[in-house]
């Protein structure tokens, strides 16, 4: 059985990644899981060996063919995103705003509008001191980081399980939204690290709200207590 | 004008960097309002007294099969990007994954027997507060559970709209919440710390506001803690260092017991002063300006 601890904590900057460093220097082998892919960061700590290197197909993003589009505007007016406009006469479709859903390409009665995809996200794996790493590099702006988490998560499943190590250590990112859940789901346990401040404690409780939903096992330590102790003491 | 306060990495400062910007200005009676747009931990209104004035509900449109009406041809879930419908014809089984469901519409377009209506799933709210210097205060939070916060972030930038300085408290990262929030600035202020990860992330953030266009600046919060190389990095790609602000037990103590140092702290409240008058002063637009 191979047991999954997940380092998370609602606010960011609590201290995750030295945590989960620290876990990871306790002497059993292990595979390491760095789940913040927008601010992969542990790697500079243990300078894992690239070993393997595999590209993320992030999404897609809608592109016009202004010589083929007719401005008939059904794009514009059946996009939920907010992300076509007309300007000078021409269709824009806003990259930033682009959920990358494909509707406009379907209906675009003249095929003006192409789905690209991105490709410029990656995943090393690779050996360092203590066990094997595991990490995401999300390409600057790119959306769908859950699904590289996933990604990232399948594969250390996988060297853990050829390697026969046991323990799967994860360090997440902050917030609650889709890379945390993702970073949570299937975690055999969580431990939530936050701080003695007011903004702590409000995120904290969202987090857990979000933590025991997928595990029983959830775990609380107070970084920098001393900070303002009668706060930890509330938490 | 609309300045966006961000960071890649977590906890560098970017709510105390946002309070502080919008009290100093709300105190010389400039005409600001402060967006929190960190839906999934939003904290801003920790530090002020406000009164609500208003709160709306963002939705999205999530559909709903009638599978008396359903032909089985299965063009609704072809038609899904994001795997959100479940279909095994041969089983008659159809159901839709609302966690997963980005609610485009396409499935309902799709459907040619009119099998499909669509219903409203909450994703959070938007809430506009007064604080006591009669300032608009607006946030938004992403409901507990759900996967995205793009929508709510959105939501609130609209109905903060054009007037004065906006000053937008962005999520960390630089995935999409970030890159929607930072989308309507005019100025991307940038909080780090010297460290190793503070520059590995400052570097993301960096990269990503140059595809976008942005323009932006830095400030090193706890200056006095780590190493020279962030400030190394800034020289060589010539980004301005606006402000650094030294480690102070007591500034850290204020924060976490939710007030406002510039309120204590002459010295704090002077830095900001004079950082919101040069980000205005340099990067203000037209009637935008105050």
């Amino acid at each position: 059985m191979i047991m999954e601890l997940a380092v998370i904590s609602g606010k960011g900057g609590t201290g995750k990644s030295s945590v989960t460093a620290a876990f990871a220097t306790l002497g059993e082998k292990l595979v390491v899981a760095d789940c913040d892919v927008d601010a992969a960061n542990l790697y500079l700590l243990f300078s894992p060996a690239h070993d393997k290197e595999v590209v993320y197909i992030g999404g897609h993003k809608a592109v016009v063919d202004n010589t083929l589009c007719t401005v008939c505007g059904i794009c514009e007016s059946y996009c939920r995103f907010d992300a076509i406009s007309e300007k000078d006469g021409k269709i824009v479709i806003s990259e930033t705003s682009c959920d990358g859903c494909f509707f406009c390409s379907r209906i675009c009665p003249m095929g003006a509008i192409k789905m690209v995809r991105s490709d410029r996200s990656r995943m090393y794996s690779g050996s360092f001191r203590n066990g094997m790493m595991v990490y995401g590099r999300l390409a600057p702006g790119e959306e769908n980081s859950g699904k590289l988490v996933s990604m990232v998560k399948d594969e250390a499943r996988a060297v853990a399980t050829g390697m026969g190590i046991r323990t799967i250590l994860l360090d997440g990112p902050p917030g609650i939204g889709c890379p945390v859940i993702s970073t949570v789901t299937g975690a055999d346990r969580i431990v939530i690290v936050t701080e003695p401040t007011m903004s702590g404690l409000a995120d904290l409780k969202r987090v857990y709200e979000v933590a025991r939903k997928f595990s029983g096992e959830v775990n609380i330590i107070i970084n920098k207590y001393d900070l303002n102790e009668s706060m930890a003491d509330r938490i | 004008m609309k300045i966006a306060v961000a960071s890649g990495k977590g906890g560098t400062g970017k709510t105390f960097v946002a309070t502080n910007l919008f009290h100093v200005l709300a105190e010389r009676g400039d005409s600001v309002t402060l967006v929190d747009c960190d839906a999934e931990a939003p904290d801003d209104l920790l530090f002020f007294q406000a009164e609500k004035i208003s709160e709306t509900v963002v939705t999205h449109q999530v559909p709903v099969i009638n599978k008396d009406a359903c032909t089985w041809c299965g063009r609704c879930s072809k038609w899904c990007n994001y795997n959100a419908i479940f279909y095994v014809p041969s089983a008659k089984v159809i159901e839709v994954i609302e966690n997963l469901c980005h609610g485009c519409g396409a499935c309902s377009f799709a459907c040619n027997a009119g099998a499909i209506t669509e219903n409203p799933v909450v994703l959070g709210t938007v809430t506009s507060y007064k604080t006591s210097g009669q300032k608009p205060l607006i946030e938004a939070r992403m409901r507990v559970n759900e996967m995205s916060p793009v929508r709510v972030i959105k939501s609130a930038i609209k109905v903060a709209g054009n007037d004065g300085v906006i000053i937008l408290d962005s999520p960390p990262g630089t995935s999409c919440p970030f890159v929607q929030t930072v989308a309507t600035a005019d100025y991307v202020l940038l909080v780090t710390e010297p460290t190793p990860f503070g520059l590995s992330d400052l570097r993301q953030s960096v990269e990503t506001l140059k595809t976008m266009g942005k323009q932006c600046g830095v400030i090193i919060n706890r200056a006095d803690i780590g190493d020279a190389s962030v400030k190394r990095y800034l020289e060589g790609e010539k980004i301005p260092l606006l402000a650094e602000i030294n480690y102070d037990p007591a500034i850290a103590r204020s924060y976490s017991e939710g007030r406002l140092v510039s309120l204590e702290n002459r010295e704090t409240a002077i830095l900001f002063t004079e950082l919101a008058e040069k980000i205005i002063y340099d990067h203000g637009t037209g009637s935008h300006q105050r």
